[in-house]
This record gives structure tokens, sequence and C-alpha cells, in this order.
């Protein structure tokens, strides 16, 4: 445990990924949390955006998850059981495939997107279930830290409503801006990251991890 | 809170919003940052890299037709936790520019040479102990325009994984005695000097390879997880 404000000895700080993240972090395959054409695969994409309301072509989207039946995939050495399972299952247990990490760098546009599976449920730290989510790091030039924000789905809407991180955001208009939209096919959402709010787009909500 | 709610240490990591680096104004969040709980999703965390690395993938001069131009150097050092534990296969990434201060990236415009035998990207795991090796070129400085006659201090961009989200960690290391940082607004951002000058590579003779390279130490501490919560999943 670390004592508020109290410095852990030579904790390495942080620094941005810089305008050329592009040479060392994209891989082929990052934005494949499965493969596609997985059965029950859904797609989440969007655009990272600007204070000025531009887009962002330097940023790299990260995405970590829980399994469908609420377990992450780990080495048996670390096994984390979700609250669906009785007896945590390793990376063995999940389909092969299944990695629980997409990454995508943004485009010219500014838009990322990751192929996945539907989180399942995982307990919540003070007790009880937390809703489908998704934790997402953004690396971009301007950033001197990643910024963290999760993503929920349209679909869950009591799980949602009954979500303890959700329900600590009291203002309506930031809260959604955690929650997917359902795009124009099944399985396919919409979710943008807008770093900074502008007249006319709420600043996404951002968390101190 | 409980063991499960993690408090930054203060001065250690750079603030978002830092107007003197150009780039933040636009695109750090302006509203304060809404504490999270760690849960499973925070205590967890990807394990990448297996797969994906080969050996050659630590060494930058081998891969093309030639031999890079520049100063060939090692960098070594081990991967811990703020707890003191090393942190074994871990995947480590790194990218760079190449030794005139030139990222092969068509955004960069600095009128200095590419070189074909140089792409400036890096990858490797730990090994058991937490230890990692590239072998590579000294990176050039090279300007931006952040400010009137900005140049950046040599560095190496890295990036970690460890073993939990709360973990992952992007950031650059820097040379010893480098006349730059006085001025760089990317390195000043720390407040605190002390970690400030972790980001701040050793020369390390005894790694060095007899008229062949020479070599540079760094350590890389991720914050520690948190324990009490980890163990209780584990427990389970
Ligand atoms: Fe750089």
């Amino acid at each position: 445990m670390t004592q508020p404000g109290a410095a852990p000895a030579g904790l390495t700080p942080s620094q941005t990924v810089g305008p050329f993240l592009a040479i060392g972090l994209p891989w082929p395959d990052g934005p494949e949390a499965v493969p596609p054409g997985t059965p029950g695969a859904i797609v989440i994409s969007g655009r990272v955006l600007d204070g000025a309301g531009e887009p962002v072509p330097d940023a790299l989207v990260e995405t970590w998850q829980a399994a469908p039946d609420g377990t992450f995939v780990r080495p048996a050495r670390r096994r984390f059981g979700g609250e669906g399972s009785q007896g945590a299952t390793g990376a063995a247990g999940h389909d092969a495939g299944f990695r629980g990490f997409g990454r995508s760098a943004t485009d010219a546009a500014g838009r990322w997107h990751v192929i996945t599976l539907r989180p399942g449920r995982v307990r919540a730290p003070g007790g009880g279930l937390q809703a489908p989510h998704l934790d997402v790091s953004v690396f971009a030039r301007g950033l001197l830290d990643r910024v963290v924000t999760r993503i929920y789905l349209p679909d869950e809407a009591a799980a949602n409503a009954d979500d303890p991180v959700l329900a600590a955001i009291t203002d309506g208009g930031r809260r959604a801006t955690l929650i997917a939209r359902s795009a124009d096919a099944p399985g396919q959402f919409r979710f943008d990251v807008q770093l900074q709010g502008t007249a006319s787009a709420t600043e996404t909500v951002f968390f101190d991890v | 809170m409980s063991a499960e709610t993690y408090v930054r240490p203060a001065g250690v990591h750079p603030p978002l919003d830092y107007p003197q680096y150009r780039s933040s104004v636009l695109r750090a969040p302006k509203q304060p940052l809404v504490r999270l709980p760690h849960g499973p999703t925070e205590t967890t965390g990807p394990l990448l890299g297996a797969e994906r690395v080969t050996a050659a993938d630590a060494d930058l001069t081998t891969r093309h037709a030639g031999e890079p131009l520049g100063e060939r150097i090692i960098v070594t050092g081990r991967v811990l936790d703020s707890d003191g534990r090393p942190v074994p296969d871990t995947l480590i990434e790194i990218w760079q520019a190449n030794a005139s201060g030139r990222y092969a990236h068509h955004v960069d415009d600095h009128p200095a040479p590419l070189d074909p035998n140089f792409d400036g990207a890096g990858r490797c795991m730990t090994d058991s102990q937490g230890r990692y090796r590239f072998v590579t070129i000294k990176p050039g400085a090279y300007p931006w325009r952040n400010h009137l006659n900005a140049w950046r201090p040599a560095h190496i961009h890295f990036s970690l994984f460890g073993t939990a989200f709360t973990q992952r960690l992007v950031t650059q290391m820097y040379f010893p005695g480098d006349p730059l940082f006085a001025q760089d607004p990317i390195f000043n951002s720390i407040p605190d000097a002390g970690a400030r000058h972790r980001l701040i590579s050793r020369f390390d003779l005894d790694t060095t390879v007899p008229d062949w390279a020479l070599a540079f130490q760094w350590d890389i501490v991720l914050r520690g997880r948190d324990a009490t919560a980890f163990e209780a999943e584990e427990a389970r």
C-alpha cells in the first residue's frame, strides 16, 4: 500500500509518445483482440478529437477487458476469476485467439477501431458487479502521460444503471461520454474520445488510476 | 479508501496541462480526473510478447543490408516495480531517431539524412530477473518547433506493460550530460528534480564491448502493484 503523496522509491516518470509512435508501437494485428470473423465478435470504432474539434492523427488507443465469461487472459500463475465462473480460467481456458487487448493507432482522420468480444461482468471493488466495460489508454503527441477512460455498451442498460463507476459520475452529460453508441449494423459500436471539451462537444471522462 | 485505490505520488509524473509543451494546449483534458477504484480490470493486464518477439528484434543495427551510421551503443537495465521486485517476461518496445536526429517517419521533415540501414524500432522481453538489453545507435538531438530554436535532447522512447493495466508506462530514456536538458519542456515537465533525473541513463563502462560499442545502463521502475488486492484475488 502506498501512502497518499508518498513517492515510492525510484518510480520512473511518464513522457509523451511524441509524434512518431507509429515507428514503434502499432502491430499489423493490433486492433484484433480476436481474429476477424470470430463468432460473436464486435467492432468498436471511433475518433480521437482535440479541443478544437480536430481529429488527432498521431494517437494510439489501447483496450483491455475481460472475456465474455468475466475472466481475464492470464498465465496459470496469476488467475483471476470472474463472477460468472467458479474457478478462473487462464489463457488456456479461453477460446484460442482471444487476447483481451487491442491496440489501434489513429489514421489521418483520427479514426481507430478494435475487433473484440463482449466483455463479461466482473466484481466491483466495493462488492457487487460492474457492468461490462473495456479499460482504455490513449497516448498521443501532446499528452505527457496516457489518459485512461472506459467504454461501456449501450445495450447493457440494466447493468449500466447498476454500475458503481458510472454512478459516481453525477453529471449525466459527462457520464454519457463513457457509453458507446450503437452503429448501423449489429455488433458495431461507435466511441469517440474527446480529449478536451469544446463549445459543442463534452470532454470524455478520464480516470485517475 | 481501500488498498484498491492508488494515490499517485506527488511530482513524479508530468501534469497533463503543461502549456510550455505547446502540443498539450489543445489536447490536455481540462476536467479533473475521476478516481477509479481498482477492480479486476485494473489489477490484470495484457501479457504480450513471447510470440511476437525474436532475439533479432533487440538489435537495431543488424536488420538491414548494411550497418547504420553512428555511434553503436548497448543499452541494458532492469525493469522493477516500486516494491523492488523485478518484472520478468514483460514486453519492452522502443523507437528512436537515427544518429543524425531524423526519424524514419513521413511526418519528420528535419533536413538531416535518413539512414537506409536504420528504422529505429526495437522490441525485447525482459528475462527471468527483469533484465533487458538492446543494441542500437546513439540517437541524435533534433529540432522541433515548440519554441524558438527548440531542440530535443537525445532520447530513446520506451513502452512497457508490467503485469497490470495500472503499470502501463510510456517514457523516454536520456543520455548523461546532455546540454539540452535545461531548455526542454518535455524533460522539465516532471515536477520533481529527482524523478526527472531518473530518466537519465548512466554510462556503463562494465558493459561496453572493447573495440566495438559503448554502453549505457538504465533501470525502469513501474509502480507497485496493489499487493493486498492481488493476494485477495489469488486466494479466491
Ligand atoms: Fe522523440
